[in-house]
């Protein structure tokens, strides 16, 4: 009896392996893997970019004459969890390329898998220069954090006429290490002052000690290149605190809930980033936006539509290599020029960095809205 | 650093201390009476200011009474949470019961984790508590004036409670020894409960408090400040209630004026909350008010 019954589980499980290795082995789809982080400290990022590449999906669904399969796995927004859902969309899932991760420190964890599998990854919005370093399958569909930390230097020193600046860095991502970096350096070439610098980390809840620190020196600008969390609560507690002056950051703090938490106190935040919509100027983009808004009924945002861009690289470079060989996706990627993307005109270059232009935008009534362009 | 930064400092110490000292009051509380590390106190913070938030943006009720519904709510999921993990568990070895209470806490996570999502929402907080008023150049949030009173009163609440009524004496027996208590005829499993109720309410009203200063709220928030109240009890003595008040304000004091004192040092905060968990431990295990180890087996 008990010998009978194994016998029967072995069964069954053995026609449930066959059965879920069944749809893999039919070649009849392409699948795309993307990792990105769909819970956690930057959840919003994950389901503002997993929107994008949805309808990115529905305005190109085939690619060689195939169906396109998108394959998603939650990062949890951490590291160990990145690098563990590349290893599974390469080895269980098979994809030929691979979407993500939206933060830098994540795809730095995951790009390795992908390099040494010979999976081209393009990551929306992962920006440290460090993510494609070295590596030729690792690409991004974003500007990179010199470019950005210097245009908000100049635009720190040019229009908001600043000659000091107390920078606010969080200590535990590498893109806010970074970031802040290059705008320090690029603050002092251009005569500028840094007065203090001190640090947070992510998670934290409670800055009123550093900003008590800050206040001190009295800056003209806080440069704080931060994630929207973190970023929405300094300022709440620097305004409740009486500092008045106005807050720089970077493409990272640019996501709805840094509004539904900081409400009045984020207002007048001014943010180096990828994309607005009244900036839209491809075709592409008009379509996506409009697709987006009909479909998800919110205003299309810049990790959506650099998800979508990450997606419509991927799929041109597959059409042009007419393989889902990963090498040769890989000189396709590296070949194109002047793709008309959503967020703009692309040109890849041979380090996996694309050239590209950036937007500044700035809260105002408690919407993101858009204030110039500035171009590589 | 100037006189009026460092009472900003002292002002901003003070605020963060009574919240610590707040949710350590319920925690201690539990401790004392069960001898069960309750892991899951600092998610119900998180249960409160999620009922608290829909309770106002659902169904637009005034904050005077969704906080009151928030508190209520999250002291029967307190009392249901005694039921569900810990009351069956109440013979076996204490060691079950803190994997049980574990087991609750990333319960309760993910649930509503899976319920609400990930991504943090704001708080309504009522314009009341959002004013600031400034003394001498010192800029004082209201809300950093009514949390340390509220933790007062109801520390002085709970302190009538267990040392002059019928019922905090019988609190007090059970800690002493649940058997006995059952063999003089006391309801035992009553007064854990009501010890449960009281427990998570502190807890809850923690966690408004909480929301209302740090306004993000997200599956996760309750899992720093229950760390953070854990030190803080075992800092001034666990099941000990005025010591949990003494300890966190004794922890938040000390994490403010360590970054205003060393900015540098800013990043090791919770480095350094975690360095006292250890020492006390280490060199005064009954932390600052605790009562020498007892008979208690």
């Amino acid at each position: 009896m008990q010998r009978r019954r194994f016998l029967a589980v072995l069964a069954l499980v053995g026609f449930a392996l066959a059965t879920a290795a069944g749809p893999a082995a039919a070649q009849d789809t392409i699948k795309i893997g993307a990792y990105l982080p769909m819970t956690g400290a930057v959840a919003a990022y994950g389901q503002m970019e997993w929107d994008g590449i949805q309808i990115a999906h529905e305005m190109k669904p085939e690619v060689l004459g195939k169906k396109i399969e998108l394959v998603l796995v939650d990062t949890k927004s951490d590291k160990i969890e990145a690098a563990n859902a590349v290893s599974r969309l390469v080895e269980k899932e098979k994809v030929v390329g691979i979407i993500g991760e939206a933060i830098s420190g994540n795809t730095m964890a995951g790009n390795p898998i992908s390099e040494a599998a010979k999976i081209p990854s393009v990551s929306p919005t992962a920006t440290n220069p460090l993510v494609t370093q070295g590596k030729k399958y690792a690409f991004r569909a974003c500007f990179i954090d010199p470019f950005q930390g210097e245009v908000a230097a100049r635009f720190a020193i040019n229009e908001l006429k600043a000659k000091t600046a107390a920078v606010i860095i969080d200590i535990a991502q590498d893109y806010c290490v970074g970031l802040a970096n290059f705008f320090v350096k690029e603050f002092v070439k251009l005569g500028g002052k840094v007065v203090s610098t001190t640090y947070i980390q992510t998670g934290d809840q409670d800055f009123s000690a550093q900003l008590s620190a800050v206040q001190a020196t009295n800056p003209d600008i806080i440069y704080a290149p931060n994630y929207y969390t973190e970023d929405a609560l300094m300022a709440k507690q620097a305004r409740d605190l009486g500092i008045n002056v106005p807050i720089l950051t970077g493409d990272g703090a640019q996501a709805d809930p840094l509004i539904e938490i900081g409400g009045k106190a984020v207002e007048e935040m001014y943010f180096t980033g990828h994309f607005h919509k009244e900036a839209a100027s491809t075709d592409l983009g008009k379509e996506y936006i409009k697709r987006f808004e009909e479909k998800k009924g919110k205003e299309a945002d810049a990790f959506g539509a650099l998800a979508a861009d990450a997606y419509f690289l991927l799929v041109e470079a597959i059409e042009k290599a007419g393989s889902t060989d990963g090498t040769k996706i890989r000189d396709a990627l590296v070949g194109l020029q002047n793709f008309p993307g959503v967020s703009g005109i692309i040109t890849m270059q041979e380090n996996g960095n694309p050239i590209k232009s950036m937007v500044i935008n700035k809260v105002k009534d408690g919407k993101f809205v858009y204030v110039t362009t500035i171009n590589p | 650093m100037t006189t009026t930064i460092f009472f900003q400092q002292l002002t901003n110490g003070i605020s963060l201390g009574s919240l610590y000292a707040l949710v350590a009051i319920g925690y201690t509380m539990v401790y004392g009476i069960l001898r069960l590390i309750n892991f899951a106190h600092g998610d119900l913070l998180m249960v409160a200011a999620y009922t608290a938030i829909y309770a106002v943006t659902m169904f637009t009720l005034p904050w005077y009474l969704s906080f009151p519904l928030a508190i209520a709510l999250t002291g029967c999921i307190g009392i249901l949470l005694d039921r569900v993990a810990y009351k069956p568990l109440r013979d076996a070895p204490r060691i079950s019961l803190l994997i049980s209470a574990i087991g609750a806490s990333f319960l309760l996570e993910n649930l509503a984790l899976v319920i609400i999502g990930g991504v943090p929402k704001g708080f309504p907080r009522p314009d009341i508590f959002a004013k600031v008023i400034e003394i001498l150049g010192v800029r004082i949030q209201v809300l950093t004036i009514y949390i340390p009173l509220m933790t007062l009163v109801f520390l002085m609440a709970l302190l009538y409670i267990v040392y002059r009524t019928k019922v905090g004496k019988a609190m007090r027996a059970a800690s002493k020894d649940i058997e006995t208590t059952r063999l003089m005829g006391i309801n035992v499993d009553r007064i854990i409960a009501l010890t449960f109720l009281m427990g998570s309410s502190l807890a809850a009203a923690g966690g408004i408090m909480w929301a209302m200063k740090y306004p993000q709220v997200n599956p996760f928030m309750g899992v720093i400040p229950g760390l953070k109240a854990f030190i803080a009890a075992v800092l001034g003595g666990i099941g000990n209630i005025i010591g949990a008040v003494v300890g966190g304000f004794a922890l938040g004091l000390g994490e403010i004026l360590l970054v205003a004192f060393f900015p540098q040092l800013a990043q090791y905060r919770d480095a350094f909350a975690f360095v006292i968990l250890i020492l006390v431990l280490l060199f005064r295990p009954t932390g600052i008010m605790g009562e020498p180890i007892t008979d208690k087996t």
